[in-house]
């Protein structure tokens, strides 16, 4: 059995470790709470665009624009969204293994796809794999406002435009609830499926014409989809590190009441045997 | 009266939702002006100011770029950014115009980085213009 003192060392080292998952864990509430209100003010904005670009793509056949276009894949782009940060459970490790995972299926060599990370653990991840990097993002805020992303989302918009690649896709963490995210797959090049939801009866005047609009509507829509995609991801980021945060501040519990529990044996050992110490050096004398 | 429920919405949440008489605009096709009743109209805006007319008086919102779809009774303003002039941070603004300017005073050859710099400048100087003319 482990002394007195060493029991009373690995008590007082477990709850600093507990106050600091505690602490962790609340710090990563707040910013859920905050990510989430982010992600709210973000939808009107996103459900605005869609009808605007829905109901120009679907009430004129006749438009042409190279990001509705689905020409032969040749090469896929990846945008993957991790965290700078690791200790948020499973939250990286699902989406990396989905990527990987997608592109031995996908892929025969390396000069068929590339990929953007987003998040210091999705690039030391392509590093480490050698997978190739078109661009890497680092160092997001928890916070993300539209202007910080939008260099890296029109980026990716452009290699499209270029031809670079002739498909865009993303993979992140679909926030669903506080203890749950589902790791998605989302097109966001070429707009061949651009979700309709109910048709509109109005129809619009162009001005000066459709070509022109879809000309800064289409890249502005792809930046808000990957956009919304990050901040969804981030609302997942620290939903899951509050999780694992907290499964951590649970088994620091239940660790130190087992410890403690031995503590108290061995102390009651110890007086134990100094009583009988003391009754049997007593009746020695006697 | 017949009035314009204006909406001025960006991805980091909606700016202002009110009602107005009469929205002007500078688009890319030139000025707009848009009365209730108008019909069902989209077009691109240049980066500028947004003048909304109620009862007399103007108020101005500072739009980079993005787009107005017209309905109406009901004018949407799409943009990346956007801002009530009481939210332009004014020391910003004068220091990037001053960065803009000086990066197109360096950088004539390279055309990339030429076009970012004058679309900053115009990015400045139309949220100090916002903010002078409240």
């Amino acid at each position: 059995m482990a002394s007195l003192r060493d029991l009373k060392a690995r008590i007082s080292s477990t709850s600093n470790t507990k106050q600091i998952t505690k602490a962790m864990e609340m710090v990563s509430a707040s910013k859920l709470n905050k990510a989430e209100d982010n992600a709210k003010a973000f939808v009107p904005y996103m459900k605005k665009i869609q009808e605007v670009v829905a109901s120009i793509a679907t009430g004129n056949i006749d438009v042409d624009h190279p990001m509705l276009i689905s020409r032969p894949v040749k090469k896929t782009g990846y945008i993957v969204i991790t965290s700078d940060r690791g200790l948020a459970g499973p939250y990286n490790t699902n989406v990396l293994r989905k990527l990987y995972q997608t592109i031995e299926e996908r892929h025969q060599s390396k000069d068929e796809y590339v990929i953007i990370p987003i998040g210091k653990v999705g690039r030391d991840f392509c590093k480490k794999r050698d997978l190739p990097i078109a661009h890497e993002v680092t160092g997001l805020p928890d916070q993300p406002s539209f202007a910080e992303i939008k260099d890296i989302a029109n980026y990716a918009v452009n290699l499209f435009a270029d031809e670079e690649v002739d498909e865009l896709n993303l993979f992140y963490n679909h926030f669903i609830s506080a203890i749950s995210q589902e790791v998605t797959e989302t097109k966001v090049l070429p707009l061949n499926d651009i979700d309709v939801g109910e048709k509109q009866s109005s129809m619009y005047e162009y001005e000066p014409n459709q070509e022109q609009i879809l000309e800064t509507l289409l890249p502005q829509y792809a930046e808000s989809l990957v956009y919304g995609a990050l901040l969804d991801g981030k609302a997942s980021e620290h939903a899951s590190r509050m999780t694992a945060m907290r499964n951590a501040t649970d088994n620091a519990e239940d660790i130190i009441d087992e410890l403690t529990l031995s503590y108290n044996r061995a102390r009651q050992a110890a007086i134990t045997q100094e009583i009988s110490e003391i009754v049997s050096g007593a009746a020695a004398l006697e | 009266m017949k009035t314009l429920t204006v909406s001025v919405v960006t991805p980091d949440g909606p700016v202002l939702e009110e009602s107005y008489d009469m929205v002007s605009v500078r688009a890319e096709g030139g000025e707009l002006g848009i009365l209730p009743g108008h019909i069902p109209l989209v077009a691109p805006l240049t980066i500028s100011a947004v003048r909304l007319k109620k009862q007399g008086n103007t108020d101005y919102v500072a739009v980079s770029g993005g787009f107005l779809e017209v309905r109406p009774d009901q004018v949407t303003i799409l943009a990346q950014a956007a801002e009530n002039p009481s939210d332009i941070d004014v020391d910003r603004a004068e220091a990037a115009k001053q960065r803009a300017e000086e990066r197109l005073n360096e950088t004539k050859s390279e055309e990339i980085d030429f076009t970012r710099a004058k679309l900053a400048l115009q990015r400045a100087t139309n949220r100090l213009e916002v903010v002078n003319n409240k």
